[in-house]
């Protein structure tokens, strides 16, 4: 029962039920170019996952919606940097997590300083970061520099590189959350911010650090889908703003906030992932595929609503 | 509480103001009747999302498929209603039916509107990408001589936003079901504790969003002539921001018809503004998005003086 009860499961169990019936389809056949494929892609939604996740945690109204644009800027402006010259992997590194601490940074204060609600308020600065992105790269699309390219697509003892940056962010984010001061802080505050406020959290340092946080896992995967695909293009992050909400929610983090689940993300970003191979390969058009993967999603949330209901 | 304070519809009102004598300055030409009509072309269907977008915002929610949902009302405008009226409009029918229900679904179950819109935003977006795999269609004639009418004195533009508002706000701030819906945001319980049924309620104001973005989905229609599937992805994020800069919030049915028209004419101002600006295309989102904080910042002379007060 106890695993059961998890909120997490469910998206696991989601995933493997999709795995199954790809291969339910092909007999078997590529099960691991599947399974990789769905690390690699998986991968980066799972890290912007991670980063809605800690905004979601927040409680009612914290959400990002500036994560396609950032992710779009740190790669633009690491890829330009770095100019294809080899050795540079580093600098793009240090500029890519540079403009999302920056782009953190200017959100927060704008949800402090101009008390804007957050999903305005990132919406609203998302267009300049967007125009930012447009205005320097002027649709050239740079190469990333070979090593780093090998190192996006390559892999590590048979798992995708990206996905072990996945994985890592994902404990770093599970031991941040479970076992330290500043994890039960933003729990604290998103369960109750006032009666976290009076128990003496530093509430708004733990909704700057939240905001800079999500605004740094973006840009470090709009550097690594950069690498991974070849160079950044300006509808690169496009797809991710509905992703990163999607897989916290399918993952079972409560939406309402103060309640999280690092493996839920990975579930889900695998779900959704998969699901559109499963769809794919049993022929659906694109049409077709959005209508399902709209209503798993909505059957998945109202699954965990009745199981919520008779617990 | 302070004159600002308790006049909210204020700040839209001078915003939208202060832009357009901005916009004037910088090309007189624009002060005419054909200017105007160029200015707010598209404000038509925006005004129309965007009340759409209030209704939900007005019962504690928040609409992410508004921009989906209205590209596949559009696609179904340039096709069904087009080819077979009575077909076309049945299915316009179910669609705002279908709103209505997932009011009810989301009320019942408690589930998280957010999520639920996000996931139907796939759904709208799939049906339309089923209707019309390739931009194309066609606008229904009658459609299209309603949106390019030329009433006298004012343009079609300014007349329909005027119109759209006054019966908004007949409906939302003076009758008394209008009244209801705004107290299920502020306080549900006590609008079921005084014996009305909250998930009818729900299912009302969902229905009633349904149908604005019916409208703002045909509007749209009659003004471009055909539809893509992906025509009105902006709205989502359009919508919201006409709300909040008209003075909505986003909790506490705390909302305003007449604000939100006057929030969706300052959004498309300020794209025609920049334009007039011979402002580089790699700004013009930026410069939208900074007008928007711009604002909304100034929402906080309100705030601050209904807190003195």
């Amino acid at each position: 029962m106890t695993v059961l009860t998890k909120p997490w499961i469910w998206s696991c169990v989601a995933a493997a039920v999709a795995y199954a019936l790809i291969l339910g389809l092909t007999s078997g056949r590529g099960a691991g170019e599947l399974a990789y494929a769905a690390l690699s892609f998986g991968a980066f939604a799972a890290i912007v996952g991670l980063g809605q996740m800690l905004v979601i945690t927040l409680g009612p109204g914290n959400v990002d919606l500036s994560v396609p644009a950032t992710m779009t800027l740190a790669a633009t402006l690491a890829l330009k940097a770095m100019g294809t010259d080899p050795g540079t992997a580093m600098l793009g590194l240090v500029i890519a997590l540079f403009v999302g601490f920056g782009v953190g940074i200017a959100n927060y204060a704008l949800i402090y300083f101009l008390r804007l609600p957050p999903i305005i308020a990132t919406l609203a600065a998302s267009l300049v970061y967007q125009s930012l992105a447009i205005w320097s790269n002027r649709g050239l699309r740079i190469k990333p520099p070979s090593g780093l390219a090998d190192f996006a697509t390559g892999r590590f003892l048979g798992l995708p590189n990206v996905a072990w940056v996945g994985l890592f962010l994902a404990i770093v984010v599970w031991v941040v959350l479970e076992r330290s001061v500043w994890g039960r802080w933003l729990l604290a505050t998103g369960q109750n911010m006032r009666a976290a406020r009076l128990a003496g959290v530093p509430v708004e340092l733990v909704r700057a650090l939240t905001y800079i946080s999500v605004a740094v896992f973006s840009a470090l995967t709009g550097y690594l889908l950069a690498s991974f695909s070849g160079g950044a293009a300006l509808n690169m992050g496009a797809e991710y703003l509905l992703m990163s909400i999607a897989v916290v929610v399918v993952g079972g983090s409560s939406i309402a906030g103060g309640n999280s689940n690092v493996p839920g993300v990975w579930g889900a970003a695998l779900f959704m992932f998969l699901v559109v191979s499963m769809l794919n390969s049993y022929g659906a058009g694109a049409g077709v595929r959005n209508v399902l993967t709209g209503t798993i999603i909505i059957g998945i949330v109202i699954a965990a609503s009745t199981r919520r209901v008779r617990a | 509480m302070s004159f600002l304070a308790r006049h909210r519809i204020i700040l839209p009102v001078v915003s939208l103001a202060v832009l357009l004598a901005a916009t004037f300055y910088m090309q007189p030409r624009a002060m005419s009747y054909f200017g105007l009509n160029l200015l707010f072309n598209l404000a038509v269907p925006i005004a129309l999302a965007t009340i759409a977008q209030m209704m939900i915002i007005m019962v504690n929610d928040i609409d992410l498929s508004l921009g989906a949902f209205v590209s596949l009302v559009a696609c179904v405008t340039a096709t069904f209603l087009h080819d077979t009226p009575m077909l076309g409009l049945l299915i316009l029918m179910a669609l705002i039916l279908a709103y209505a229900a997932l009011g009810a679904l989301i009320h019942t179950l408690d589930l998280p509107a957010i999520v639920v819109t996000l996931g139907m935003s796939f759904v709208w977006g799939g049906l339309a990408l089923f209707i019309l795999p390739s931009p194309g269609g066609a606008s229904p004639d009658w459609l299209r001589s309603l949106m390019t009418v030329k009433p006298p004195f004012a343009p079609m533009a300014v007349v329909a936003s005027i119109i759209i508002a006054v019966v908004t706000h007949l409906l939302i701030m003076r009758s008394g079901i209008g009244t209801v819906l705004r107290g299920v945001g502020g306080n549900a319980r006590s609008v079921e504790r005084a014996g009305w049924s909250v998930i009818r309620l729900k299912a009302l104001a969902y229905g009633l969003a349904g149908l604005f973005g019916v409208l703002a989905g045909m509007a749209l229609v009659g003004l471009t002539t055909a539809a893509d599937a992906n025509i009105a992805l902006r709205y989502t994020l359009l919508s919201i921001a006409g709300v909040i800069l008209g003075g909505g919030e986003f909790i506490g049915g705390k909302v305003s018809p007449t604000g939100a028209v006057i929030g969706a004419l300052t959004l498309t101002l300020a794209a025609s503004f920049l334009s007039f600006m011979r402002l580089s295309p790699d700004w013009q989102i930026g410069a939208q998005g900074a007008i928007l904080i711009l604002v909304l910042t100034a929402r906080l002379i309100f705030r601050q003086k209904g807190a003195e007060a």
